[in-house]
């Protein structure tokens, strides 16, 4: 095994492209589960983004206007779980499951004339002379522009969460929807708007796989980013700059995987696979150990709203 | 519906003399008019200031909101800290943030809809001050409550409720208690009546009970000690959320506690769950009744079923004798008068009250030896809380012991042979009932919880 083969300034930019994905769908599903709705269907928004965003790009020739398809595709998808779930009150959790496999299904069916295209490249933004900054360079400014929107999103949501009024008004709807109600606060429509802007999210990081990150059309490209995107909000427990750091965290254990195969390492490829759960796992021990209250989950998270009077 | 959360079939209102109409709570903020609701309407995760914005319609940056909430809350008389989570603070001080949500528009009419329900005398007595100062500077206050003193003590007009009609309009000063309350269920009422007993031997004895609570908010038990005789009654007063949900969880073994905590007729009991305490004698009925003393989508026949079949043997070698169970259920229907078209009606059905004697019923009619209730009349009919009341009292007269924890101070005053109070998870010696007065009480329960007696501006220097 040549370990000296991994150059960790490289090592360390990849990671940050193989998080990014991720971080946009946990970002998404952050914002949703504030407002006090579970959707596990972000594995079937992703890949109905990917490949609405793959469509779009290779026809249009455009990346840009890619990835607004793929945002849309996945808006599309989660206004399904929206109605089902704010309006006839079905389960969030069987909905949200149907969703997924739904979205794995549909993907594949409107990808069938796209497999083994290449999608037209998505460029990556140049800094002049900084960008061959040694590591620095290598590290922070050689991406594209959906890796430095990504960061700001983290920080947007952030602060419209914490510092402002729409903010506030869904984490009180997530936190207790009867007492909203009782305010005056529209729950359904907010969590419609919130559920909308997690589909839209989960779109954007599926149509990053199959436009940047892979980049090609192949049926359940996904491969449980989804999923890992859902743990991923459980991990940073419910605020957007842990969710970040676990994103570089769970994305640098895909690209070490990739690594540590190259240079010929004996760790099976399974033991990676499944470590971002078994952290996850790890970290709900710790944090319920801990007590509830350390948890942050929103106190609706998951329970139906209907309006007795 | 004044506040605008529903509208009106028919009909119209008029305020100040104009037509009035609100279709949301916000227009009816807009028109001077804040509510104060019942069931807090406060979000236990956000702190103070953010649940005052909420409620707002044009809230203030949050520093300056906090320096406001720090000034108005100071005239009042009502101290609170504007940084701190809700989940944190007490039922007095929740219901001070929701006051002075209101206070923060300047309302012209005030909706309280029971507020004391969670307060101790004195914080009643802080409260009624604050409203008179209100009411002098000219706020209009509309008062529900179905506690008959406070709206004779407080009210200049009352008009009387029932099933949605209005029965009587007067003057509440000029009435007694006893006069409101006929006009209120329609019929005479019986107080409940207690013979005296001798006491038996020792039933329920607890000693040195200290539990964690199973709520993130919740409060834990600290150091709870108390012994009870057959026949007995205890009440335990406190203001909600001091540990009355935890001592219930304690006694019935669905939290566990070291064995010699809790014992029955002697017997440690302290490791075990709550099938084992019911064959021993002990039942419970907890606060909530949909969704912790009855399950809301089973017929009643179920329910009767799921606390009581240990007692009464419905189970042969695992399989359920319905029929029995079927006998069981309409002689609690028959014996406590709940009003249902049948044993087969899911729990959610039932009105609150209705539902309340039926879970009352379940755990009567098995006969115990310790029952353990909270806020058993809780949202009942004055006619069913007697029967209610009752019912336990003639428990203890068949030698029962009765663990009666309570908000309504007038009810355990009734009921009980010796009284204790929780407050903040310590339980007070148990005194003898007989004698005590509400004052004395409310200096059990905690006092004012560092309430002030509102100084206003003008009043400073008389107050101090």
């Amino acid at each position: 095994m040549d370990l000296s083969a991994i150059n960790p300034a490289v090592l360390f930019a990849s990671l940050i492209v193989a998080a990014t994905p991720i971080l946009l769908a946990g970002l998404g599903e952050l914002v949703v589960e504030k407002a006090g709705v579970l959707n596990l269907g972000v594995e079937g928004m992703m890949i109905v983004g990917a490949i609405c965003g793959f469509a779009v790009a290779v026809n249009t020739g455009s990346p840009a206007l890619g990835f607004i398809g793929g945002a849309l595709g996945g808006a599309a998808l989660s206004l399904i779980f929206a109605v089902l779930t704010q309006y006839l009150l079905a389960n969030q959790v069987a909905t949200g499951l149907a969703l997924t496999l739904f979205g794995l299904g549909f993907a594949a069916l409107i990808g069938q004339g796209y497999v083994g295209i290449k999608p037209p490249l998505t460029e990556r933004l140049s800094f002049g002379p900084l960008s061959d900054i040694p590591v620095l360079g290598t590290v922070l400014l050689r991406h594209d522009l959906m890796v430095y929107l990504a960061l700001l999103a983290v920080a947007g949501i952030w602060y419209v969460l914490n510092r402002t009024r729409v903010g506030l008004i869904l984490r009180a709807v997530g936190e207790n929807h009867d007492a909203a109600h009782a305010l005056g606060y529209k729950v359904v429509r907010i969590r419609l708007l919130a559920i909308m802007f997690g589909g839209a999210m989960a779109g954007l990081g599926g149509a990053y796989l199959s436009l940047v990150r892979v980049p090609l059309w192949t049926e359940g490209m996904t491969s449980g980013a989804g999923w890992i995107a859902l743990a991923l909000v459980v991990f940073a427990s419910w605020r957007p700059g842990r969710l970040m750091l676990g994103a570089w965290l769970f994305g640098g254990i895909t690209v070490l995987q990739l690594n540590l195969q190259a240079a010929g390492a004996k760790v099976p490829v399974e033991y990676l696979q499944m470590s971002p759960y078994v952290i996850t796992i790890l970290v709900l021990v710790v944090m319920s150990a801990r007590g509830g209250r350390a948890m942050g989950a929103p106190a609706a998270l998951g329970r139906s709203f209907h309006a007795t009077h | 519906m004044i506040y605008g959360l529903v509208r009106p079939d028919s009909g119209r209102m008029l305020l100040r003399g104009a037509p009035y109409q609100p279709a949301k709570p916000s227009e009816a903020r807009q028109n001077g008019v804040a509510m104060v609701f019942q069931h807090f309407s406060l979000f236990e995760a956000l702190n103070v200031a953010e649940n005052v914005a909420l409620g707002m319609e044009n809230p203030p940056p949050m520093r300056e909101l906090a320096e406001r909430i720090r000034a108005v809350s100071q005239e009042y008389g009502l101290p609170l800290d504007p940084a701190k989570l809700v989940g944190d603070l007490s039922a007095g001080e929740r219901q001070r943030v929701e006051i002075i949500r209101c206070l923060l528009q300047d309302p012209k009419l005030l909706i309280m809809d029971e507020p004391t329900s969670v307060l101790t005398p004195q914080e009643v007595g802080i409260l009624f001050q604050t409203l008179r100062q209100l009411s002098a500077e000219g706020t209009a206050i509309l008062y529900i409550s179905h506690k008959l003193e406070e709206i004779r003590s407080l009210c200049d007009e009352a008009t009387i409720l029932r099933r949605g009609k209005v029965v009587a309009t007067c003057t509440p000063r000029d009435k007694t208690a006893r006069e409101l309350a006929e006009l209120m269920v329609g019929q005479v009422l019986t107080p409940p009546a207690k013979a005296p007993k001798p006491p038996g031997p020792v039933a329920l004895e607890v000693t040195g009970l200290s539990v964690a609570s199973p709520n993130p908010f919740g409060t834990a038990l600290k150091d709870v000690s108390f012994t009870l005789r057959q026949g007995e009654v205890l009440g335990i007063a406190g203001v909600a959320g001091n540990g009355q949900d935890e001592l219930l969880l304690a006694m019935s073994g669905e939290i566990l506690s070291p064995e010699a905590a809790v014992k029955i007729a002697g017997q440690p009991v302290g490791r075990l769950g709550p099938n084992a305490r019911r064959a021993l004698g002990l039942v419970a009925a907890p606060e909530e009744r949909l969704g912790h003393a009855a399950a809301p989508d089973m017929s009643l026949t179920e329910n009767a079923l799921l606390s009581s079949y240990v007692r009464k043997g419905f189970l042969k070698r695992g399989f359920i004798g319905w029929g029995a169970v079927e006998e069981f259920a309409q002689g609690i229907i028959k014996a406590f008068d709940v009003r249902t078209p049948g044993s087969h009606v899911a729990a959610r059905a039932l009105s609150g009250g209705n539902l309340q004697k039926f879970v009352i019923g379940r755990e009567i009619l098995q006969e115990p030896s310790v029952i353990v209730v909270n806020q058993p009349t809780w949202g009942v009919d004055a006619a069913a809380a007697a029967a209610i009341r009752q019912a336990l009292l003639d428990l203890a007269a068949r030698g029962a012991a009765v663990v009666a924890i309570s908000q309504d101070l007038d009810e355990l005053v009734e009921i009980s042979d010796s009284f204790a109070a929780l407050n903040e998870g310590r339980m007070t010696r148990p005194r003898p009932a007989q004698g005590l007065t509400v004052d004395e009480i409310g200096l059990m329960m905690g006092g004012a919880h560092g309430m002030d007696v509102a100084h206003h501006h003008e009043q400073q220097g008389a107050s101090a």
